[in-house]
């Protein structure tokens, strides 16, 4: 309502411009004018940009690494699957459970391993998405390694599309709030934001356990797009895949991140056939990206409608 | 009991590996605060070094693990430069993100140049012989392995108490300002650390495939991390830490994978880990330091 009072116009703007993309894609979709691979890259870049928005926040804002982006992912898909396919759930609430299975997972690492700075916490959430795959690996009841087969497809252009609207939202309106002002002050320095009276631990699993939640969100999308789950998809790897959009983009931008993840997205398609160059070449981004713009592409600032309407004062003086 | 020591063997094999490439870490992680995410790849780069040096030149696996630390040690210090050196003075999460780029980087320009599939060690390079004693089974490569990490550990203790090298090391891991005060070359000295690491970890390549049997580019990946948890086990930064979280969590390994479930074996090291970041982040031979602000 605030924003509506601050500038009607622009949220019209952006209103218009979401739906125009919606039902643009969608009457793609509907008169099957997109083949079903592009459908796929489609519903990938729609993931990406909600793991990347959300590892952004954890990584980006709080400047806590986390390497278990992937683990969390997991949770979401595993608990869905099991809400859609042995309960017989509607998707809205599978959904739901896979984001608070997710932040449940996000509040029980954060709590203990929170309290550990920079390289540690790395490591060890490194350590906790390993032990969760391992132990996906091991229950039977969830197929082990050979995962479930046969998941009802449901994962459709709208519940896409409303999903990335609501992470980017959230996320953007946390980040805007108070909560976002003290998360970003942790990161620029623990020991002063602790001085201002910042409780740095409650914030710092808050934004994990935000984080945690939309990457519930991205797996349960995931497995209700791909038939299939299994433990070893949601390994190191994906995490670090996630992780080369958020530093691509910027350590705080969530434009950036979307742009990031738009761009990896294309990147890897088109380079499908070379999985190994692929990952050379990822890796070759991560290290000049961090030699010689440690801020990331976009650094912390955003895309925005204020930016453009700035260009186009000064270019009138 | 006859099980338990059996066990014990076999833990004494891989802790050996794995405390051999944990040294690198802890050396490094004490001069330039840095985790070395790219060292279990240095060990794999070594292994495949070793292979090339027996099969194309015929070198027995002496020769073949001598060329494999020295060329390991170049590309430490060559990594080290290009990559690590830029960033001294930037976050620690930006040197990280770069350490987990490099780890991928040669991972993947390995995949790209020599193909994903496995490689046999020779077997003839090290023909195995078993040897029992009263019930034990213990190979000719079971000792090999001890011996020659021991060996390497020896070394390395002799090298960084006796000799000037090795006391600037010390100074730098202390406190860099104060040394490069003292007039030591930091630079020269960080290279030097990287050398260091990069050919134990090179050697424990070539022992990992002479026991093992087979190398891939991916191989580096799960021991890289693992020697980073015996590292931290032992107490990061601290040289004969590394050894003894090296031989434990080897003996740890063995024991839950002979006693319980052989797809816990992995779940049981990070859960070391975490206990460990939780209860002792100093590990087991660190001392507590208060936070300077």
């Amino acid at each position: 309502m605030e924003l509506l009072k601050r500038n009607p116009a622009a949220l019209f703007l952006k209103i218009l411009i979401l739906a125009g993309i919606f039902s643009a894609i969608q009457y793609m979709i509907s008169f099957k004018i997109l083949s079903t691979y592009y459908q796929m890259t489609l519903t990938t870049l729609c993931l990406n940009i909600i793991l990347a928005v959300s590892l952004n926040l954890i990584n980006g804002f709080t400047g806590q690494l986390s390497l278990g982006h992937a683990g969390f992912m997991s949770i979401g898909a595993y608990v869905s699957v099991v809400f859609t396919q042995n309960l017989d759930a509607p998707f809205l609430l599978a959904l739901f459970m896979a984001c608070l299975g997710a932040a449940l997972a996000g509040l029980v690492i954060g709590i203990p391993t929170l309290r550990l700075r920079g390289d540690y916490l790395a490591i060890a959430t490194l350590g906790f998405g390993e032990i969760i795959r391992i132990i996906l690996y091991n229950i039977e009841a969830v197929g082990g390694a050979a995962g479930i087969t046969g998941i009802p497809k449901l994962t459709t252009w709208p519940w896409l599309f409303g999903s990335v609207v609501l992470t980017i939202l959230v996320i953007n309106n946390l980040t805007n709030s108070s909560y976002g002002r003290a998360i970003v002050s942790i990161r620029e320095d623990e020991v002063a934001s602790e001085l201002m009276g910042i409780n740095i631990v409650n914030y710092k699993i808050l934004a994990f356990i935000v984080g945690a939640m939309f990457a519930g969100l991205a797996g349960g999308l995931y497995a209700h797009f791909f038939y299939i789950i299994k433990p070893n998809t949601f390994g190191f790897m994906k995490s670090f895949d996630v992780l080369v959009m958020v530093v691509l983009g910027g350590l705080g931008s969530t434009s950036g991140a979307v742009i990031a993840a738009i761009f990896v997205t294309i990147l890897s398609t088109v380079l499908q056939s070379f999985p190994e160059l692929r990952m050379v070449l990822y890796a070759m981004v991560l290290i000049i990206v961090m030699i010689f713009r440690p801020q990331g592409l976009m650094g912390n600032k955003e895309l925005s409608f204020k930016i453009l309407r700035r260009k186009r004062g000064e270019a009138k003086k | 009991m006859l099980n338990f020591i059996q066990q014990l063997i076999n833990g004494l094999s891989l802790g050996a590996i794995y405390a051999l490439i944990a040294l690198g870490y802890t050396m490094v992680y004490g001069i330039i605060k840095l985790i070395n995410f790219a060292h279990g790849d240095i060990m794999m780069v070594g292994a495949y070094v070793g292979f090339f040096s027996i099969t194309l030149l015929g070198t027995n696996v002496w020769v073949a693990m001598l060329f494999a630390m020295l060329t390991c040690a170049v590309l430490g210090i060559i990594i080290e430069k290009v990559a690590y050196k830029p960033l001294r003075n930037s976050t620690r999460i930006a040197a990280l993100i770069t350490a987990i780029g490099v780890s991928f980087f040669l991972e993947y320009i390995m995949v790209f140049l020599l193909g994903a599939t496995q490689r046999v060690y020779p077997a003839d390079a090290f023909p195995t012989q078993t040897y029992h004693f009263s019930g034990l089974l213990m190979t000719n490569k079971d000792i090999f392995v001890i011996a020659s990490a021991v060996f390497l550990m020896i070394i390395l203790q002799l090298f960084i108490k006796k000799t000037r090298t090795g006391k600037a090391m010390r100074a730098v891991s202390l406190d860099q300002d104060a040394a490069s005060l003292m007039g030591i070359n930091v630079n020269h000295i960080i290279s030097v650390t990287f050398a260091i690491g990069s050919a134990l970890a090179a050697a424990a390549g070539v022992m990992y495939g002479v026991f093992y049997g087979t190398i891939n580019p991916l191989m580096g990946m799960v021991p890289g991390i693992k020697a980073f948890v015996a590292a931290v086990l032992g107490g990061i930064g601290i040289i004969p830490g590394a050894m003894a979280g090296g031989f434990l969590l080897g003996i740890l390994e063995t024991m839950v994978s002979g006693y319980g479930n052989s797809l816990f074996r992995d779940a049981a090291a990070y859960g070391v880990l975490i206990l460990i970041l939780l209860i002792k982040p100093t590990g087991l031979f660190g001392e507590k330091s208060g936070e300077k602000i």
